[in-house]
């Protein structure tokens, strides 16, 4: 590999009025409401004291059912059929977040996730994490991210399957169970 | 779930800071901390470019992650990244001054640059976002209180495709200076938020692009959260006058490097240049 040769540009808060800036029509619907094999994934995002934060985004990259990574276009027209697996979610004024996607498949052995990146007012810079499915145990028990950590650690970034298939899922950016992040 | 507190904070109540101290306080609290970290970086420790625990930005303290990152080995999902192409946006949504019937108030400008990685290769095809206040500094946003007025001509959000040279180029009006209540008489200097998509998830990045010059920049917590002077600089776009177009816009020039990580590096394919 040759040497880097460019400094990066430093990331810097999204500020509070992101919303008409980054807004474009169902940007959380990954997939058709309701459509064969959709499933909600959903959650709060909580600050130090357990507040809700209502001014976050919650982005998302997944993988297709089949586990391939999808490579089409069309995320800002979406045609309610071609999948492209990134979606958008604007926390509420009750810190919720909500997405219409698939369950994302994986390559053989490897524990299926969502890549997920959160933004607020209020934190300087964008963080990184992953949104486990909980379904495959061997999978999550391989998974060498997963196996460095703790259990409260692990348990932040493994989502619950609620009775009726959908996900449910909080990321806490400061204090108890304070979401795991990543950098790569 | 925790029993703390169930609901927000009043949306009104959000953008005053708790304890409204005055300007000269956040001043010596940016310049405690940025000499804290010249230190800690000259023992030796890597430090992220952007500080998440800066408490002269008040709003982070209960929203910056007291743990570090996890360092991990990018899986296939987080190497590449949603994909869009020319055809995604129109080519009228890089011009910020029609989108409404007459003609926003303002100092025109463009802003042109390239998205670079770090190895220095252009990053095609990929997406930009941007928002920002009129040239009053009044953004449209609806929690947006200040007293300036809106420009009904001006809503103050664009976006563009990168090129196959990594190029962008976006027409807009000069930001105002925006006033905000972090501290007493807290003022933001002019600027763009910049959201940018690279060739993978990983070097997604949002951040903000400045104005050479600005007398505001010393006194600002969100600028100052960078701890590098070098690194503040890389914000900071170029007045180019090769860029301004006669009687018409003042040009300035802006570039974007996207981060690694090594795993995002791959070897040039055939016919690649």
């Amino acid at each position: 590999m040759p040497e880097k040769i460019l400094q990066p540009t430093p990331g810097q808060t999204v500020g509070p009025f992101f919303a008409y800036g980054t807004v474009f029509p169902k940007m959380h619907e990954v997939v058709h409401p309701f459509s064969p094999g959709s499933i909600v994934l959903g959650g709060t995002v909580y600050d130090g004291n357990g507040a809700p934060i209502p001014d976050a985004i919650v982005e998302i990259f997944g993988a297709d059912s089949d586990g391939s990574v999808p490579h089409a276009r069309g995320t800002f027209r979406r045609d309610d059929h071609t999948f492209t697996g990134f979606g958008r979610s604007f926390t509420t004024d009750d810190g919720h977040y909500e997405f219409w996607t698939r369950n994302p498949g994986a390559e053989a052995g490897k524990a299926p996730f969502f890549a997920a990146i959160v933004f607020a007012r209020g934190l300087p810079n964008k963080l990184h994490t992953r949104i486990y499915l909980p379904d495959a145990e061997q999978a999550l028990a391989a998974d060498p991210l997963l196996a460095s950590l703790d259990a409260d650690e692990r348990a932040s970034l493994v989502a619950t399957r609620l009775a009726d298939g959908s996900l449910q899922h909080d990321i806490h950016l400061q204090g108890a169970g304070e979401t795991v992040f990543l950098t790569f | 779930m925790t029993d703390t507190q169930s609901t927000a904070a009043a949306p009104e109540s959000l953008l005053a800071s708790a304890d409204f101290p005055p300007q000269a306080q956040i001043t010596r609290e940016i310049q405690d901390i940025h000499a804290e970290y010249a230190r800690r970086e000259a023992a030796g420790e890597k430090l992220p470019a952007t500080i998440y625990d800066f408490p002269p930005y008040r709003s982070s303290l209960l929203r910056h992650p007291t743990k570090n990152p996890r360092l991990v080995d990018p899986e296939s999902i987080e190497l590449y990244s949603p994909a869009y192409g020319q055809r995604d946006v129109a080519a009228i949504e890089s011009d910020l001054t029609l989108q409404h019937a007459g003609e926003p108030l303002g100092e025109r400008i463009t802003v042109r640059g390239r998205v670079l990685d770090s190895w220095g290769r252009p990053v095609a095809n990929q997406l930009l976002e941007i928002w920002q206040a009129n040239s009053a500094g009044r953004y449209i946003h609806q929690r947006d209180q200040h007293p300036a007025p809106l420009d009904p001509n001006f809503t103050g959000a664009g976006r563009v495709i990168t090129n196959d040279a990594g190029e962008y180029l976006f027409t807009t009006i000069k930001p105002g200076a925006y006033p905000w209540k972090n501290h007493q008489n807290a003022w933001r200097p002019a600027h763009i938020h910049f959201s940018v998509f690279g060739n993978a998830f990983t070097q997604r990045i949002v951040t903000q692009m400045y104005f050479p010059g600005d007398p505001l920049f010393a006194l600002d917590p969100i600028y100052n959260s960078i701890h590098r002077q070098s690194d503040r600089d890389r914000l900071v776009s170029t007045y180019d006058h090769d860029l301004t177009v006669p009687e018409f816009s003042m040009g300035y020039r802006w570039d974007i490097v996207i981060d690694g990580p090594d795993a995002t590096w791959h070897e040039p394919e055939e016919g690649e240049h």
